[in-house]
């Protein structure tokens, strides 16, 4: 930790949903849409109190579905203001051409999901399909494993969304209910101190009279390339602005997290790769599992996209075993683990050595107890020397 | 006076002749030769002037004004998806609202958000946005530009479809003699939402469609506003590109687009018709009503005859007089 | 519509942005007429209806006064911009004096 604190800052005690609508608040948030859905819910209801206390000036949108939550949320940031909108699952999948749009329209918009798992079966239970379905839609995402990483985390998506050389909208995704709905000590910042961080830097070509522009024309051929392009860009260059945001987060709040964490990862001859509630799990396994002789590291996924590829390679290029744990089903995909397959990519691309092991666990928040997690472990320092080419399914009943 | 404003507010006219000169919806746009949107759109920037935001669901307006790299509205315009013309309105005006309140936009300055959007765009698949809206009385006038089908795509059926009309998804033949389903009464939809104000308008009416499009963005301060317009479509409806105002003032003629209003809600009938022409007059220009036959093209009369007295019922008086013989 | 080269994504607004609305005036959409509407200026009564009709706002209304050989005296005349009359005919249409001739345009 950097920065030296002459003042004691007191935590108090929120979930990390209740964290998300803090971090609205004290960013000065001019517009939040709003639709309830399990188990991102208390996030809005929170907001609302805020707007109907005077705590929070901004124009409550309560909208009728969250296609249109997504809409009000664009259209607010192009007009100029900070908006916000929060969603999970249904809600999730329901807006996804939205997703696309607000990424393709360069809305400096921030979202966060509670992720939860996808219909159909209905479930309210937290897995991250909803999440790994939005991940090609050009948002940043990042996943948060803690609810005072949530409320930092907000924080950081506004600078790095309304940085001119980015404009990109921003996802901050966290287990649902595991983490949505418990409750952890959390340091809250005053809104100056925050509004100092993350300015409000609006939409350079906001809907405006004095300077009418045409925002959403229809593309030929001849031009939509370049403008996807820029995406792209736009994108690479949020890897070094995410970096500098969390930095400075860290000089001047005296927290910070990096793009990738490394817990216990030197000197470990394997590691589990994952992200979000598991990941702070492992943080707690990790040690006992050292003192078994088992040199397990973890690499927790901050940021996702873009992903932070030298970070992963620096960390991974002396493992001999690498476990990727993920949390939802790519139906029929070589690996049938989302993240499993993009690690496989960056192994080959990179020429790493490690051995590959693709697990899926949790599926709709299926119990993983501390005796599972320590499997986990055993199975990383087993993939040290075994080869598993097909995905595990840890956990299901055959 | 720049278009748009009067000491006292949208502009109200008496006569053509109050319309300003100055443009806002200016040449070089793509839509069809004889689109009567073009008339419409033109007028609706006049009166609305350059403090206005349009939102424009995707349609025939959407596509054909906005082809990168050229557009030709001199106002601010947003188009961001076919079925949300309603809620990104919302977005916009509430934003506005907020950002005027923090000192963010001058608080004196009145913008103005208009939400644009065809029948397929309102009735249809936009039907759950608009209502949002309406219900969250969201400071936004909604104008419906209805060419009773899905234009943009090639003429397929949408709900503001009428009865027996051919599009290419209810085309006529030996099963099938068009639409068989009847028009989804949408300003009647908007009413029960209890707004300060819906109108029907017609662009062969221009004072009685350009008051209406002022009136709609007077109440704007109580709320929502939404005028239906009908928009007589050259290459959906079969007919010559001369005619366009010609077939428009026929619906109106005939009783087949009565034109309203309902202020406050006081229903009131703007033009009274003393003799109705019979719907044929209407049906007979148009090539989507080719193949009827006699006794169907009676039926639409009979359609016509008690959407007039529904409408008379609703007047308290007969202010739609009986077809002419 | 001539484009001289196309831009480079470093060259165009992000997101697709039109910054300059009103360039429509280089897409002159006046080929597409295959009929030409022609202004009777004797006959026109100055009544406005062809510029309120037209969608393209191609009848133009010009401080441009005119006597008619009978003596009516104008401040105004409208006049046709070819560069964007796709030819429809509405104004033709509805002129409620016909001053308004749809003549083939002429391919040379």
């Amino acid at each position: 930790m950097e920065a030296q604190q002459t003042v004691v800052k007191r935590p108090i005690p929120l979930s990390t949903n209740y964290a998300v609508a803090y971090a609205v608040k004290d960013l000065d948030v001019d517009v939040v849409a709003a639709y309830p859905i399990t188990p991102q819910t208390t996030v809005v209801e929170k907001i609302s109190e805020f707007v109907a206390n005077g705590e929070l000036d901004a124009e409550f949108i309560h909208v009728e579905s969250e296609h249109s939550a997504m809409s009000a949320t664009i259209a607010a940031a192009l007009t100029g203001a900070r908006a916000f909108t929060a969603t999970a699952s249904q809600g999730l999948a329901l807006m996804h051409e939205m997703l696309y749009i607000a990424a393709g329209l360069r809305a400096p918009v921030v979202m966060s999901v509670a992720m939860r798992a996808l219909s159909a079966p209905i479930s309210i239970w937290n897995d991250q399909s909803d999440l790994f379905g939005s991940r090609d839609s050009g948002w940043v995402i990042y996943f948060v494993h803690t609810a005072q990483e949530a409320y930092d985390t907000v924080i950081q998506a506004y600078r790095l969304a309304e940085d001119p050389d980015v404009l990109l909208p921003v996802m901050v995704a966290y287990d649902g209910y595991v983490m949505s709905h418990t409750t952890e000590p959390v340091v809250t910042e005053s809104r100056p101190e925050v509004l100092k961080f993350a300015p409000k830097r609006p939409y350079p070509y906001r809907l405006n009279p004095d300077k009418p522009v045409t925002i959403g024309a229809i593309v030929p051929p001849e031009y939509l390339y370049e403008i996807k392009y820029q995406n792209v860009k736009a994108m690479e260059g949020a890897l070094a602005k995410a970096e500098e945001v969390d930095r400075e987060f860290g000089k001047q709040f005296g927290r910070s997290y990096g793009i990738m964490e490394c817990y216990m990862c030197e000197g470990a001859e394997s590691l589990i790769v994952t992200n979000a509630s598991y990941a702070a799990t492992l943080k707690s396994i990790l040690p006992e599992a050292w003192r078994q002789g088992l040199r397990v590291g973890l690499l927790r996924l901050r940021l996702y996209r873009p992903f932070p590829v030298k970070h992963f390679v620096e960390h991974a290029s002396d493992a001999k075993g690498v476990l990727v744990v993920d949390r939802s089903i790519s139906y029929g995909a070589p690996y049938q683990g989302p993240l499993a397959n993009e690690i496989a990519g960056l192994k080959v691309r990179e020429g790493l050595g490690f051995n590959l092991t693709s697990v899926v666990a949790g599926i709709g928040q299926r119990t993983m107890e501390d005796e599972d997690f320590m499997a986990l472990v055993r199975l990383a320092w087993e993939s040290r020397t075994r080869r598993f080419p097909e995905t595990i399914f840890y956990g299901v009943r055959e | 006076m720049s278009a748009g404003q009067t000491p006292r507010g949208p502009l109200r006219i008496r006569s053509l002749f109050d319309l300003p000169r100055e443009e806002l919806f200016i040449s070089g746009h793509g839509l069809c030769a004889g689109c009567t949107a073009g008339t419409i759109m033109r007028m609706l920037v006049k009166v609305a002037g350059r403090d206005t935001i349009i939102v424009n669901a995707t349609g025939c307006v959407e596509v054909s004004t906005t082809r990168y790299p050229y557009s030709n509205w001199l106002v601010p315009w947003f188009h961001s998806a076919f079925e949300n013309a309603g809620a990104t309105a919302s977005g916009v005006a509430r934003a506005i609202e907020v950002l005027q309140r923090k000192g963010a936009l001058p608080k004196d300055r009145k913008i103005r958000v208009i939400a644009v959007g065809g029948d397929g765009g309102t009735v249809d698949i936009g039907l759950q946005s608009l209502s949002g809206m309406l219900e969250r009385r969201d400071p936004v006038m909604y104008v419906l530009y209805d060419n009773e089908a899905y234009m943009n795509t090639g003429i397929q059926r949408s709900g503001a479809t009428p009865y027996h009309a051919w599009t290419t998804t209810t085309p006529a033949g030996k099963v099938w003699r068009g639409e068989w389903r009847t028009k989804k009464d949408i300003a009647m939809i908007v009413a029960a939402h209890k707004i300060p104000y819906v109108a029907t308008a017609n662009p062969a009416y221009p004072q009685d469609m350009v008051n209406k499009f002022a009136r709609g963005l007077e109440v704007l301060d109580e709320g929502p506003s939404f005028i239906h317009v009908i928009m007589a479509c050259t290459t959906g409806w079969r007919f010559d590109p001369a005619l366009g105002i010609t077939i428009s003032r026929l619906a109106t003629e005939t009783g087949v687009f009565p034109l309203y209003e309902i202020d406050h809600g006081k229903f009131r009938v703007t033009f009274p018709i003393a003799k109705r022409k019979p719907v044929i007059e209407y049906l007979k220009l148009q090539g989507r009503f080719a193949h009827l036959t006699p006794a169907e093209i009676e039926e639409i009369q009979r359609l016509v005859d008690e959407r007039v007295a529904e409408i008379n019922r609703l007047a308290g008086k007969e202010v739609i007089g009986p077809v002419a013989k | 519509m001539a484009v001289q080269r196309l831009p480079s994504w470093r060259e165009m607004p992000i997101g697709g942005v039109i910054v300059n609305p009103g360039n429509s005036l280089e897409y002159k959409t006046g080929d597409w007429k295959v009929l030409m509407p022609v202004i009777d200026q004797e006959k026109c009564t100055r009544c406005r209806i062809c510029w309120y009709v037209c969608p393209d706002a191609a009848i133009k209304e010009l401080d441009k006064p005119y006597t008619t050989k009978k003596g009516r005296a104008y401040k105004v005349s409208y006049e046709v911009d070819y560069d964007f009359c796709k030819g429809c005919g509405m104004c033709a249409q509805e002129c409620p004096v016909k001053a308004i001739d749809m003549v083939p345009v002429e391919v040379v």
